[in-house]
């Protein structure tokens, strides 16, 4: 490999909104031939670092060099005149528009007339794609194509621009293994091209695959940089959090296991199929499948958001009808939702209102609002599930993944559930706020809730439930407990029979 | 090598002059407004010539003000939804001509239940269409708007109903009480009602929980369907109580009135702040918009300038004071 040459420099670089500082005095040499890793926990400052490189935010202190002479970035043309990219978490192609259009938008390439030469766009956005090794053509539309198939036509937005560095937050979220194994590749082909990337990611195994270099963050300072060689997890991690964890998942599974709660008789609806289980007391029951499975599907149903076609649900042996969520609520009946950015919270609100949005009524006399209930509520549950918030007042928006995630358990923890399904609980959540979950939802068992885990995160899965169900093309196709809940059982519930049929 | 330095954890919190600022809104705009007209009144008339700040004058502000505020108030409620109400000006017009008809029978005295029910009973077909049929709310109240304006034409035979003896609502538009209208009265009552159930209530909340996440608030349990409902409900009773106030002011209800009222409406609710995306805003700001409005249109006749001019004036202003606030959100999120 061919030796990184120092193109890029951030020294002393800090940043303050209002009275929180979100970096200082953070330092990051860039080098080409090099992948680049950030990591830290929500709210360590990465993506503020990465926002002020490309020009989004301005630094309140500290240089940036390019090729060794002081250059300052005022706004993201600029930041990319100097041939810096930033690939945002949430993709930004327009849906309607061909791929060659959404690699060009902003500097079509002009023919005849000043009109735009849409051949020559065409042309050249085919070169690309077969460099990246693309398996779609440039006047595909943007919304026919997978988000891994969006995120190459980004890639080949930033090589357009002849970028010098490539910024990549978080890309393989919304990835499955294939997509992501694929990425990893262009990403090694560019490195080797000689374009600097930063990597910004949670996730350790990636890291460790792709990472050159890793430099960590914590609450907006500079922690350290680990070359490859010095790359060890547990080390990563006690830098990221500033302490030891301890065994990450620290959880021995329960022997015995309570009355049942929730017993679910061939329910079925929209993709679902006739599916039949039992939910227990204080056990932790995980639900995995392959994205598209039907899991979040079914516990729509169960919840009531969705229609049922058929099929009954029994709560503490009595039948319950559950036909719209408020039903579902009222019996104790939680369900914290995959997205919580769209079907979870309310990003304009405060701590407040999205905490006690469930038990309003309980919390009001005549439709009017205890507040003073209601803000002690608030600041009890802001206190013990640790989220960093200056307030009851707070807006919920501006707060890190692991934060949001803990307002939105609040919510649900405050109707005392007697069952709980968590979708995803920890999906673009920190390793620090992730451990906590993790005790919060143990704790919810050790209280006696009925708790239904969707993950698509096997080691979560065989970390934290008690027992596994395994779902595949709307069908639940079987459990694993005790010894037997193992990587490769749920990948064989998950898959067999696809590949039987097949 | 690595080095591992420990930054800092201590994160100090305290009050800064930005929330203060966040919590005045578009008042300082109001305060400069006002000012201005002030001295512009002065300059032309000299400063003995100048009856912009007197009680008299004030009162007459807040007087025009007071139709355009109840129906803004109600907007307010809409808008918190992310939704829009275009026939406000409508059902104000629908409800006077019902109510001035009722006033010419013998059933006179219930003028003004019949004034709040029309306006009430057409909000609701609003809510129903838009909650329940699932219709975009601007086409929904593009429709009712154009409906209705016909609706009150053809109840008014296209000519205005004129009614010297209205006891039972005369006070409205005419009386004082503690030396000051009951307009004005009646509009801070508006206001406060608006305030209390937007600041204190749980409808209050849900209603900026539907406005800000409709999918979320499905999955805690809200009845969105409900909360859009009556979100129009309250903005059509509002609508006819603005007709019952304009009825009784001018003895007289016409097909035509309310015209373009909607727009002032809903650019009163911009000005104080209120999003159009729903979720976020407050009642009081709307006060200020509405006030804005207000200082503008009074402040321009005095000065005697054409109605013309006035039109042109009060789009800059909007666009202008939009333009401020948007910069000044940028300066405190940055």
């Amino acid at each position: 490999m061919a030796e990184g040459k120092l193109i890029f420099e951030m020294r002393g670089i800090s940043k303050s909104f209002g009275a929180t500082h979100a970096l200082r005095d953070v330092k990051l040499p860039i080098r080409t031939h090099e992948v680049h890793a950030i990591m830290g926990e929500n709210g360590a400052g990465k993506s503020t670092l990465m926002k002020i490189l490309s020009g989004v935010y301005t630094p309140d202190a500290g240089e940036i060099l390019l090729d060794g002479k002081p250059v300052k970035i005022a706004n993201p043309a600029q930041a990319r005149e100097l041939g810096i990219n930033l690939i945002y978490q949430e993709l930004s192609v327009a849906p309607h528009m061909t791929v060659a259009q959404n690699v060009f938008m902003g500097s079509e390439p002009r023919g005849a007339l000043g009109l735009v030469d849409e051949r020559a766009m065409n042309r050249r956005t085919a070169e690309m794609l077969a460099n990246l090794g693309a398996r779609f053509g440039p006047t595909q539309l943007a919304k026919n194509l997978s988000i891994a198939e969006q995120q190459q036509v980004e890639i080949c937005r930033a090589l357009i621009h002849r970028g010098r560095i490539l910024i990549m937050d978080e890309p393989t979220a919304a990835l499955s293994d294939r997509e992501t194994e694929q990425l990893f590749r262009i990403i090694e082909q560019l490195r080797d091209d000689g374009i600097a990337i930063l990597y910004i990611s949670h996730r350790m195994a990636e890291v460790d695959r792709l990472a050159t270099r890793v430099t960590v963050l914590r609450d907006g300072g500079y922690v350290g940089e680990l070359t490859h060689e010095q790359l060890d997890p547990k080390r990563v991690v006690a830098m990221m959090v500033g302490r030891e964890l301890g065994d990450f998942y620290a959880h021995e599974r329960r022997a015995a296991r309570g009355p049942e709660r929730l017993r679910v008789d061939a329910v079925a609806g929209g993709k679902v199929r006739p599916a039949s289980f039992s939910l227990y007391a204080g056990e932790v029951t995980g639900l995995a499948g392959l994205v598209g499975a039907g899991r979040t599907e079914l516990a729509r149903l169960i919840f009531g958001a969705d229609p049922k076609m058929g099929g009954s649900v029994s709560l503490d042996g009595r039948a319950i009808d559950v036909r719209q969520p408020g039903d579902a609520i009222a019996l104790g009946i939680g369900y914290v939702p995959e997205d919580r950015k769209s079907l979870g919270l309310f990003l304009q609100l405060s701590a407040l209102a999205n905490m006690s949005m469930n038990v309003l009524g309980r919390h009001s006399r005549g439709g009017v609002m205890n507040e003073r209930q209601l803000f002690r509520l608030t600041s009890d549950a802001i206190k013990k599930l640790n989220v960093k918030i200056r307030g009851p007042e707070g807006i919920v928006g501006g707060l890190s993944g692991g934060n949001q995630q803990k307002v939105l358990l609040a919510r649900w923890l405050e109707i005392a559930p007697k069952v709980l399904i968590l979708d995803e609980p920890t999906r673009g959540v920190d390793v620090g706020a992730k451990s906590e979950i993790y005790k919060i939802i143990h704790a919810l068992a050790d209280a006696g809730v009925a708790v239904l885990c969707i993950s698509s995160e096997l080691p979560e899965l065989i970390g934290i439930c008690d027992r596994v169900m395994v779902m595949r093309e709307g069908q639940i196709t079987g459990e694993v407990s005790g010894d037997a809940i193992t990587q490769e059982n749920i990948m064989v519930l998950a898959t067999n029979a696809a590949v039987a049929a097949a | 090598m690595s080095t591992l330095t420990l930054g800092p954890s201590e994160r100090p919190t305290r009050p800064t002059p930005a929330s203060i600022i966040r919590q005045m809104g578009m008042l300082p705009v109001l305060v400069v407004l006002y000012l201005g007209m002030y001295a512009l009144t002065v300059y032309v008339a000299g400063a003995s010539g100048s009856n912009f700040l007197t009680l008299n004058n004030t009162m007459n502000i807040l007087r025009q003000v007071s139709i355009n505020l109840v129906l803004a108030s109600g907007m307010t409620f809409v808008i918190l939804t992310a939704g829009i109400d275009l026939s406000v000006g409508s059902i104000l017009a629908v409800s006077a001509v019902f109510g001035m008809l009722v006033s010419l029978t013998s059933f006179a005295a219930l003028s003004i239940p019949v004034f709040l029910l029309a306006g009430l009973a057409c909000g609701l077909l609003n809510g129903v269409l838009i909650a329940f049929a699932g219709l975009n709310p601007f086409v929904v109240t593009l429709g009712t708007m154009t409906a209705l304006r016909g609706a009150a034409y053809l109840f008014a035979g296209g000519t205005s109903i004129l009614n010297e003896k209205i006891p039972s609502f005369e006070w409205m538009g005419n009386g004082d009480f503690l030396a000051v209208p009951w307009l004005i009265w009646l509009a801070v009552g508006v206001v406060a009602v608006s305030w209390f159930i937007l600041r204190k209530t749980v409808l209050g909340m849900h209603i900026y929980a539907v406005g800000g996440n409709p999918q979320a608030a499905r999955l805690t349990g809200i009845k969105v369907g409900v909360v859009l409902t009556f979100v129009y409900a309250i903005s059509g009773l509002f609508s006819g109580l603005a007709g019952a106030m304009s009825a009784s002011r001018l003895y007289g209800a016409n097909g035509n009135w309310g015209t373009g009222y909607e727009l002032d409406a809903i650019a009163a609710v911009v000005l104080g702040g209120t999003s159009l995306s729903g979720g976020v805003g407050a009642i009081g700001g709307t006060v200020v918009g509405a006030l804005i409005i207000g200082v503008m249109n009074n402040g321009l006749t005095i000065l005697g300038l054409s109605s013309f001019w006035q039109y042109v004036a009060k789009g800059v202003v909007i666009v202008l004071a939009v333009m401020l606030d948007k910069w000044r959100q940028k300066q405190q999120a940055n």
